[in-house]
């Protein structure tokens, strides 16, 4: 995984409530069997028409708007747990997504990923996307060492939760998985215990 | 103690500071869609799949519903399923896979097999294994870094979910199944009122449930946000297991009931939260918008704008379902009818359907699948000849598989077409890019399908 400590960068606003991930990437693009190349097919049928062409005001489609932050509104990432949201968010360039509330399992994924979901209260969320109506190449200094969210134009700042665990994970760059076969023997010990 | 903290508690290896807890899992389903990526990753790893007996593999996802017995025509979805078979034959876990007598949705095997058991915890990398918790069982929805840490270590990272306690007492009204009643706490919770909580469902409406119908609510937990939901093991229950392939037998059945009847909350056991409804205030129920809770009563007035807490995203939601300033759903034609998915495709779900259907005809302009939830379910639904009132109807009646519930195979439904289904998911595009889905019980689905156009189903029964 990719290490995270800090990040810079305009973000894209996406003032929509209760985003599923089935608009972030629909089913029929889920045969893939790699990682990869998700991003093409990020919230595709909100970005074309169906016949191909693109749908001219939505604003992934819309030249003003850019940077490595996706800022939505309430309730990201619901419905289903296909970590294929996580992964073509990810993909297309995203290292942050700002909510003032995010689905269980994709936070989780998004965490998995390297991709940081920074929570915030729904004032700020609001405060974000007017700074972004103001100027849209306004930037947002996100500070994982710190857990600090700020716009730059303004100075505003506010602080997101993040479990100890997991902001150590990704600062360096680690996965479960290292974690969890170093306890080999904690879970043999478990299991043993389990039986009798 | 609740029931979700007795089974969570005794499933935790390790506490880490700050609150993550390393969590084993009994249980591990997967399906083709998820598990490549992790398969892919033990391999990068050079490390075996650690559980293999924990595990239990099927194709459901991507299957087409018609000659299952031929090669999957569509490239990707050919491959994505052979990939499956060849992981499960690397790795060593048993697949129940096309032309299996045990073939289907994977939470409707698991049930059906015997391999869900009370007091377990399950994981598949689908947010509907909630279903499971029908048998008072942990069940819950994981990505595919999770799969991965499963076939690793049989453990996931977690933090413990809150635990929120749902009380439904009463007796339905004729017409109500346990469909009405999940969409209606839906309906009141909204799409997350239940995120970061684990839900117990209770009350006298709840235990007089069968196990399909208890199934169907659990299910939809993962639609209020919930990690999952359960229902604490009763003789129903216990009923229901008995005698199935993978419950355990004789002596060693009577031991584990006498476990699973421990497995209750306590009187004096306290809630993050509670909501009472009363079973008499439901009736059935039918979505109107692009998220679960989009719902009402099929007699009561869609909401209008001004009632609403986001007029915006209610706008856009009723103008792509083409039900803008219309003030209910009564009458309103139908194109498509699909009776299948995890919540409603058991066979007492093909029964309450057929029953309905018996002697009568689908509306003309109308297409029905009947896509049934397993071989299992298939074959029974033959033996009992309700294959013949299906097709006698006009219906189609086809293969297992999660077919039109998200359009991953050929059952899609056209763009702009109204379907009445009986799944879990109304979201834009679901079944179908521009398809517009209407969410309901297998006997609305039913009544709707003779119609040819929404309507009462207590006016027809
Ligand atoms: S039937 Fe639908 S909701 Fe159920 S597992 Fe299949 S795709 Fe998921």
């Amino acid at each position: 995984m990719e290490k995270f400590t800090k990040i810079t960068s305009s973000a894209v606003p996406l003032p929509i409530e209760d985003i599923d991930t089935d608009q972030i990437i629909p089913a029929r693009f889920l045969k893939a069997t790699t990682r990869e190349g998700f991003g093409d097919n990020l919230f595709i049928d909100w970005r074309q028409q169906s016949d191909g062409t693109p749908k001219q005001d939505f604003v992934l489609n819309n030249p003003v708007y850019s940077g490595k932050i996706l800022v939505a509104g309430k309730n990201f990432g619901c419905g289903s747990s296909r970590e294929h949201a996580a992964w073509a968010i990810y993909d297309y360039g995203f290292r942050v997504v700002v909510s003032s509330f995010f689905a269980d399992i994709f936070k989780g994924n998004a965490l998995n990923n390297g991709l940081l979901p920074v929570q915030v209260s729904e004032d700020f969320l609001d405060k974000i996307f007017k700074a972004i109506e103001k100027d849209p190449d306004t930037t947002f200094e996100v500070d994982l060492v710190n857990q600090q969210f700020t716009i730059s134009a303004t100075g505003d700042q506010t602080s997101f939760e993040i479990s100890a665990y997991k902001k150590d994970c990704l600062i360096n760059g680690f996965d479960d998985i290292d974690y969890l076969l170093s306890l080999r023997e904690e879970v043999e010990a478990y299991e043993l215990k389990r039986a009798n | 103690m609740t029931l979700f903290d007795k089974i969570w508690d005794a499933h935790v290896v390790k506490e880490l500071p700050g609150g993550m807890q390393v969590f084993y899992i009994d249980r591990h389903l997967i399906h083709e869609v998820t598990s490549p990526q992790a398969f892919a990753g033990l391999r990068k790893r050079g490390i075996p799949l650690l559980k293999p007996e924990q595990t239990i593999a099927t194709a459901d996802h991507n299957v087409p519903t018609k000659n299952q017995n031929l090669p999957i025509k569509e490239e990707l979805s050919r491959f994505q399923v052979d990939q499956l078979t060849k992981n499960c034959e690397e790795f060593g876990v048993e697949l129940y896979g096309l032309g299996h007598p045990n073939q289907g949705i994977v939470h409707v095997i698991g049930p059906e097999l015997g391999i869900t058991q009370p007091g377990m915890t399950m994981v598949c990398g689908d947010s509907h294994t909630s279903t499971h918790g029908a048998f008072g069982s942990i069940a819950f929805g994981i990505g595919t870094s999770q799969v991965e840490q499963v076939f690793a270590s049989q453990c996931i990272l977690q933090t413990k979910p809150k635990k929120m306690r749902i009380t439904v007492d009463g007796e339905l009204a004729k017409g109500v199944l346990a469909k009405d009643i999940i969409l209606y706490i839906i309906s009141k919770l909204s799409v997350s009122g239940a995120t970061g909580y684990f839900v117990e469902y209770a009350g006298s409406a709840i235990r007089s449930l069968s196990m399909e119908g208890r199934m169907t609510i659990c299910n939809m937990s993962i639609e209020m946000g919930a990690r999952g939901g359960l229902i604490a093991p009763d003789e129903t229950t216990f009923n229901y297991i008995k005698g199935r392939d993978f419950a355990p037998k004789g002596e060693a059945f009577d031991k584990a009931v006498e476990y699973w009847k421990s497995l209750a909350t306590d009187e004096d056991a306290v809630f993050d939260k509670e909501y009472h409804f009363e079973a008499a205030d439901i009736q059935p129920m039918v979505t109107y918008g692009t998220n679960p809770g989009m719902g009402v009563g099929v007699a009561e007035n869609i909401p209008s704008l001004e009632q609403v807490e986001s007029p915006a995203n209610f706008k856009k939601s009723l103008d792509y379902m083409g039900l803008s300033g219309k003030d209910s759903l009564q009458g309103q034609p139908i194109d498509y009818v699909f009776i299948g998915s995890c919540t409603n495709s058991r066979i007492e779900d093909l029964r309450i359907a057929a029953d309905f259907i018996k002697g009568k005809q689908k509306a003309e302009n109308v297409t029905v699948w009947v896509v049934p939830g397993s071989k299992q379910v298939e074959a029974r639904a033959i033996e009992e000849g309700l294959d013949k009132v299906f097709e006698a109807a006009g219906f189609d009646f086809r293969e297992p598989g999660c077919s039109a519930c998200l359009g991953m195979n050929e059952d899609k439904v056209p763009a702009g077409k109204y379907c009445i289904s009986t799944s879990n998911r109304n979201f834009e595009g679901r079944q179908g890019p521009g398809a517009r889905t209407i969410l309901a019980s297998p006997l609305m689905a039913a009544a709707a399908a003779v119609a040819g156009k929404i309507v009462d189903v207590r006016e027809q029964i």
